[in-house]
């Protein structure tokens, strides 16, 4: 294969500049493992190595500071047969910090070249994640204050999977970048080399000295190696082809009469565990087995099973309009939880809305109508409370009649829990909602 | 009739599903994480991904990529990942990828409220961006206008290249309503134009008679070059302060010359009206509910509703408010678009009423300002 370089535009790099080691590799890297200009994309980041992708006939993608494996993520998953590069420097590992330890967990097949030049070259050589704390930077004393992160090993701890460090000297760099753009999975290679416009005019750093730190490094391959496992994409891909598609729901069939006219505001107010916002649910699809609209809010606390549970439920012959509740026309107060979260809502409730109150609940000052039921003795479960009061006002022909309740419950349960629910409300209907 | 109880942010899934939707990236956050639910649930399945971000920065970024692979890409999230996106907004727009942002509004500022609706994002979703250049926002309504108007947002990306914003709100996108499905007016599915593949490809350079450049996937045998750089029409970064004018202007006058061809409204005209009612969202409920009590008691009052919020639709505002004495605005924030109106009508007269609460304007209230 030929060079993948672009002849029109050559590397412009500061003289001595680490970097052009580095495009040069990786063309070759790319020219022996006989990858076309089309099978390959070079998503760069910012600073010196975002430049990368304009000295590549390849697909290139040059996006925001530190967001370079994110582009490729998204890249790589919707085009899988796609060989996937990032550049990326040391400002872009700093600044997108998160992105590269997830990738690691991630395991796309990626391969992302940090080239380490221990600096910000193109704002100036401050400090970067990797700054060396007795180095001489544009950033006064501040990098003092801060080690250098070991990319590499941090890589290596957080999952991923090939991991390697070599000198931007080294004789072996193509080889380096052809065995990672190989690995199936996310391989980051990071490179050290030496930035001349910035870093070097105040630190003395050579290649000798690059290759003697890296020989004094804990060697990171095999801590990686353990983390081999199978390329996201593929496992993805597997996974999701495992998986039934989403059936056709059940749809409602408007069948039965209403019971009663007009706007009716229903509020349930309950605690966590008492399943006020299943029966919301239900007594909207009761409402539309009669051919009324129906709308559903909820309000609960972010923790489960503790605090309040609240459903307020809108059914009217035509169209809704309005969400929020003006005038309930029927407040099911089921406990204290609920009825403290709304206790305003009592005082202003008309003489003809109607109150189901559980026996075991006070309530504020109501001039509405109060019909307490005593679910205790009816050996009615704390759980099944709300699903109980339904059946309670279905059995009196108020708001829903029985058979709208049985049609919502078979529309949105199926199996035991149907039957028990079915059951429940037989129970309930039994005593005539008396 | 196929009736059914949905919640707004499922039919936002679903509207996603048959407006051809292959790709969602998002970051759980209330009330926007039932899209990722019904997503998860929906496309996977179906063949194509839906990730969760380790954040919503990478979420979008996600999405910008799998964009340029030819993708059909949504995200969605609240107030404070809609502030994460921006840096990644401005990229879709100065670089033309196609993109459904859904910002479930949720009352701020910050973190604010996550369970209590608001509009205050509106203006945000139209500046939020680095350079200030046009974008659509839609502004759905009701569960009905979740689901058609998220098939319009996807048709809007594809056609227009650019990112599309749903300015949803958690009391649409948190509240269940019946639905039946065969009812909805659904567009048929528009996909973005590819280049012809016989001649050679400048990814930035509109054919004639086009503001907006075809496409090629990245991973095709042609080579595509994205980048986020001030670019001239072959993706290289340029200086050319000529080629970078007419660049910023066409991306400028794509959607602000084609917007009356994308001005999603209702209109409920009443004879004798000298009063109009202006709301969108949510409140357009109330809206209706108090115009509808007006009109039944003598008093008649016209009501328009925006669902196309940026770019202003301001032929539309001019030719339908221009005739009335008296303007009612009214919005879930201290009084954003209202700016906008006032902007296209020239006046300073407009009676406006903003809440931010965390409460639904109620109609009452709206029947007491058009009363003052």
């Amino acid at each position: 294969m030929t060079s993948l370089l672009n002849p029109h535009r050559p590397p412009v790099f500061c003289p001595g500049c680490g970097h052009e080691r580095v495009v040069q590799a990786l063309d070759q890297a790319l020219t022996r493992m006989n990858l076309a200009g089309h099978q390959v994309a070079i998503v760069s980041d910012i600073g010196c190595s975002g430049l990368f992708d304009t000295f590549f006939n390849t697909h290139a993608f040059h996006g925001l500071h530190g967001r370079a494996l994110t582009y490729a993520t998204g890249l790589k998953l919707a085009r899988p047969e796609l060989t996937v590069i990032v550049t990326m420097g040391d400002g872009g590992l700093g600044i997108g910090g998160a992105h590269v330890l997830s990738a690691c967990r991630r395991n796309v097949d990626l391969t992302l070249l940090v080239l380490n030049n221990f600096n910000y070259g193109m704002t100036g050589g401050q400090c970067s994640a990797t700054t060396p704390s007795e180095a001489r930077v544009g950033s006064g004393f501040l990098n003092r204050l801060e080690p250098p992160l070991d990319i590499a090993a941090v890589a290596a701890a957080a999952g991923a999977p090939w991991v390697r460090r070599v000198s931007g000297y080294d004789a072996q760099l193509a080889e380096a970048m052809a065995a990672a753009i190989a690995y199936e999975g996310f391989a980051l290679l990071e490179t050290r080399a030496i930035c001349p416009g910035r870093y070097t005019r105040r630190n003395k750093l050579t290649p000798a000295a690059i290759e003697a730190d890296l020989a004094a490094l804990p060697p990171v391959e095999d801590l990686a190696a353990r983390n081999r496992r199978a390329e996201y994409g593929r496992a993805y891909r597997q996974e999701a082809a495992s998986l039934e598609p989403d059936a056709e729901p059940a749809w409602i069939r408007p069948q039965f009469a209403p019971v009663e006219a007009g706007r009716q505001e229903i509020v349930i107010l309950g605690s966590a565990g008492q399943r006020a916002v299943t029966s919301g649910e239900l007594l909207c699809l009761a409402g539309a087995t009669a051919g009324l609209h129906a709308s559903q809010k909820n309000d609960y606390p972010i923790t489960v099973m503790r605090g309040h549970s609240i459903s307020e439920v809108i059914l009217t012959e035509g169209e809704i309009g309005y969400t929020g509740i003006e005038t309930p026309t029927t407040v099911m107060a089921l406990a204290a939880e609920g009825v403290a979260r709304r206790s305003r809502l009592f005082a202003g409730l008309p003489a003809g809305a109607r109150v189901i109150k559980a026996a075991d609940v006070a309530l504020p000052p109501c001039p509405a109508k109060i019909v307490e039921v005593d679910f205790g003795a009816l050996k009615i479960r704390s759980a099944d409370r709300s699903l109980a009061a339904l059946a309670f006002l279905a059995a009196r022909r108020e708001v829903l009649s029985l058979e709208m309740l049985r049609a919502a419950i078979q529309l949105r349960f199926a199996g035991a829990a149907c039957e028990q629910s079915l059951a429940l409300v037989a129970r309930v209907a039994e005593t005539g909602g008396a | 009739m196929r009736l059914t109880l949905m919640e707004g942010n499922e039919a936002i899934g679903r509207g996603a599903m048959a407006a051809g939707c292959t790709f969602f990236a998002g970051y759980p956050i209330t009330p926007a994480t039932t899209i990722y639910n019904t997503m998860l649930q929906l496309l996977p399945p179906a063949g194509g991904v839906c990730l969760q971000g380790e954040d919503e920065i990478a979420s979008i970024g996600f999405c910008l990529g799998a964009a340029m692979a030819g993708a059909r890409a949504m995200t969605a999230t609240s107030g404070p990942g809609i502030s994460l996106y921006s840096e990644q907004i401005s990229f879709a727009i100065g670089s033309e990828i196609p993109l459904v942002i859904v910002d479930v509004q949720r009352l701020g500022p910050s973190t604010g409220s996550a369970t209590r609706g608001a509009d205050g994002d509106i203006q945000f979703l139209r500046w939020g961006n680095s350079g200030g250049l046009p974008v659509i926002v839609l502004a759905p309504v009701d569960v009905r206008d979740c689901f058609e108007l998220t098939v319009h947002a996807f048709n809007l990306a594809e056609t227009y290249r650019c990112p599309v914003f749903l300015a949803a709100n958690k009391e649409v996108s948190m509240t269940r309503e019946t639905l039946d499905l065969d009812a909805l007016c659904l567009p048929p599915v528009v996909s973005r134009q590819i280049a012809p593949p016989d001649q050679p490809y400048l990814p930035f350079a509109p054919g004639q008679g086009r503001r907006v450049p075809d496409f090629v996937p990245m991973g095709a045998a042609c080579l595509v070059r994205q980048t986020s750089s001030t670019h001239g029409p072959d993706g290289y970064i340029t200086t050319d302060a000529d080629q970078i004018g007419a660049m910023q202007h066409r991306l400028s006058e794509k959607l602000l010359a084609d917007v009356e061809a994308f001005t999603h409204f209702d209109w409920h005209p009443a004879p004798g009206a000298d009063t109009l009612v202006i709301a969108y969202g949510v409140t357009a409920r109330a809206a209706r509910s108090a115009v509808v009590q007006r009109n039944a008691a003598g008093q008649p009052t016209a009501l328009l509703v925006l669902k196309t919020l940026w770019p202003v639709p301001e032929a539309l505002i001019a030719r339908l408010a221009g005739p009335f004495r008296r303007i009612v605005v009214m919005e879930m924030n201290l009084g954003q678009y209202v700016r906008e109106i006032e902007r296209v009508l020239g006046r300073r007269d407009i009676l406006f009423f903003g809440q931010m609460n965390g409460e639904l304007i109620k109609p009452r209230q709206i029947l007491e300002v058009i009363q003052s």
